[in-house]
């Protein structure tokens, strides 16, 4: 138990220090970072240029903070709308079942069977390569699977005496799903939402890093990587802080991502 | 046996059907009006009119999606804008492109996890199991396009053992086609181990906490035999499962490694063709991998009782 919130531990400290440097972005960076420098173009690290410079001379370390901001800002977008859009859906689908519950499963069920970054491929050729298309694409791509949690969470519920007794008590049910139901879904809803938050920050990435996501020249952490390919074996640099970025912070989230289902989880009580 | 498999087969049929009308209306939704973009820039009004009605662009949708499945029932999926080639064989070739770097990728992953989950299970808690689990949940973390960048930066550009741009079809040379496909796998492969590893442990774990276990150790029988007879059998099935949705993301999320490695997969095929609006190409391709993800986990779930025939005879 003991190592299992140390994991935990460290999981939030890493994803508090990811999301202070995006703060601190918003108001502060080492350099201009869409400053081209033309005497200054791929220098490897230094007191001047901490992370060193990219192909147009611009400060890497600058760059990485502000992409971090625009991909926690993206993930957070993604989630919420994934989360709330899910949660409507699933509580609706769970509560009234019928026919309605039917054709809602039918559509999920679908949806599942698309591997996520392939509907999310389909989407982006539909809303665009932007931010706002990545996250529209990928929150559509993600409701389907909280569809599922929330519905399954919802059809166990509705059987126990107290959403009975809020329906005998003549309460409608607009307010049984919004005073019972769904603050009864929060915690696996939270579990779920901590996996997608890595889950987004990683396919913006990898959308952006195809070419399909944010364009450069806003940098994100995906488009510094595909930025830096063809200069792999001269300035290595541009590689190695980008990736190393995004390890980390998928690093920190599921290590947090682990320990909350552990707690949440009573299937995995024991192991652990 | 046969009722198990009937079952199987009728789940997957419907989900097929489904898939279909997705892919078929997700490219409707695509912005522009493929006459147009057929057309270039020798669409005047009168041959834009002309071309959308051959293409039964002003029927109502209802009409278009029976003519398209009449179309697409015989292997008929339109044509590409880009290179005037029939959009169907485009995919299916680059489908069996990423096949050959996704099947050894995965059975490679599944060599190594395996057992390394068993082992982490067995020694639970002890200093190995931390550092298996740890490097496990960290080659989770690392996303295959910055692995795969340093896997080609240290195998390709610097010791120069695998060849780092360029593609040769295993057809062509077998042994140059294996060289160049090499650092792809391996990206791959490194990738999915950890998922396999936390999987393996996690059910091999509550394999070890069962009464068969402990009633074979009470008979003597030595751990080896325990693990290998009693446990690795029974934790198999989990991670078998897992293993087909590793398959299906697998060739979802290929595009990336064939991106880093200039492949010409399915992935590489679907990301160009949107750039390059090519959206007869692109239907072809999400269709191919929708289906065949539909049909490799079938595949997989009729596997299953091989590995644990009691779930045959629910």
């Amino acid at each position: 138990m003991k190592s299992m919130s140390l994991n935990a531990w460290l999981g939030l400290c890493i994803i508090g220090a990811v999301l202070l440097m995006a703060l601190l972005a918003a108001v502060w960076t080492p350099y201009d970072p869409d400053a081209l420098d033309y005497l200054a173009m791929m220098q490897p690290p230094s007191a001047a240029h901490l992370l060193g410079t990219d192909d147009f001379g611009r400060d890497i370390l600058s760059r990485l903070m502000v992409a971090g901001r625009t991909s926690v800002l993206i993930a957070i977008a993604t989630v919420s709308f994934a989360a709330v859009a899910g949660t409507i859906i699933g509580t609706i689908s769970g509560y009234f079942r019928g026919t309605l519950d039917g054709i809602i499963m039918m559509l999920n069920s679908a949806l599942l069977s698309f591997p996520g970054i392939l509907l999310a491929l389909g989407l982006v050729a539909i809303f665009g390569a932007s931010a706002s298309g990545t996250v529209v694409a990928l929150g559509i791509a993600f409701v389907p699977a909280v569809v599922r949690v929330v519905r399954g969470n919802v059809l166990s519920l509705r059987e126990l005496d107290y959403i009975a007794a809020s329906r005998v008590m003549g309460n409608s049910s607009i307010y049984t799903m919004l005073r019972h139901l769904i603050p009864n879904s929060v915690a696996p809803i939270a579990v779920l939402a901590t996996s997608m938050f890595g889950w987004a920050l990683l396919s913006e990435s990898a959308l952006s890093f195809l070419g399909l996501g944010v364009q450069p020249p806003a940098p994100t952490w995906g488009n510094m990587l595909a930025q830096a390919r063809p200069y792999l074996s001269q300035a290595v640099w541009m590689a190695i802080f980008p990736g190393l970025l995004i390890s980390i912070s998928l690093l920190g989230i599921n290590l947090l991502g682990d320990a909350l289902r552990d707690r949440l989880d009573p299937r995995m009580k024991g192991i652990r | 046996m046969l009722g198990f498999v009937m079952k199987r087969l009728s789940l997957a049929i419907p989900t097929v059907m489904i898939v279909v009308v997705v892919v078929f209306f997700l490219v409707r939704m695509f912005p522009g009006d493929p006459a147009q973009l057929l057309l270039k820039d020798q669409a005047t009004p009168e041959a834009l009119a002309r071309l959308r009605h051959e293409m039964g662009l002003d029927q109502n949708v209802l009409v278009q999606f029976l003519s398209w499945l009449r179309h697409a029932a015989s292997g008929d999926l339109g044509t590409s804008i880009v290179v005037g080639k029939p959009a169907l064989p485009m995919a299916l070739q680059a489908y069996g492109i990423s096949l050959t770097i996704a099947i050894p990728s995965v059975i490679l992953a599944t060599l190594i996890a395996v057992p390394t989950g068993l082992i982490a299970a067995w020694k639970q808690n002890s200093l190995t199991d931390t550092a298996l689990v740890g490097v496990a949940t960290l080659l989770l973390s690392v996303p295959t396009f910055w692995s795969g960048l340093l896997i080609l930066l240290l195998l390709g550009v610097t010791l120069n053992w695998f060849p780092v741009v360029g593609y040769v079809g295993l057809g062509e040379d077998p042994v140059r086609g294996a060289l160049y496909l090499a650092m792809p796998i391996l990206t791959l492969s490194l990738h999915e181990v950890g998922s396999l590893i936390r999987m393996a442990r996690a059910s091999s774990l509550e394999v070890l906490r069962l009464d068969y276990v402990t009633h074979a150790r009470a008979k003597g029988a030595s751990e080896g035999r325990v693990l290998a007879g009693h446990v690795l059998r029974n934790a198999f099935g989990p991670t078998w499962t897992l293993v087909g949705l590793i398959m299906g993301n697998l060739v979802g999320g290929i595009a990336i490694v064939e991106t880093v490695f200039t492949i010409p997969g399915i992935g590489r095929l679907i990301v160009e063709s949107i750039y390059q609006r090519d959206y007869p190409v692109v239907q072809a391709c999400l269709l191919v991998v929708a289906v065949s993800y539909v049909l490799i986990n079938m595949i997989v779930d009729l596997f299953y009782p091989l590995f644990d025939p009691r779930v045959a005879r629910q």
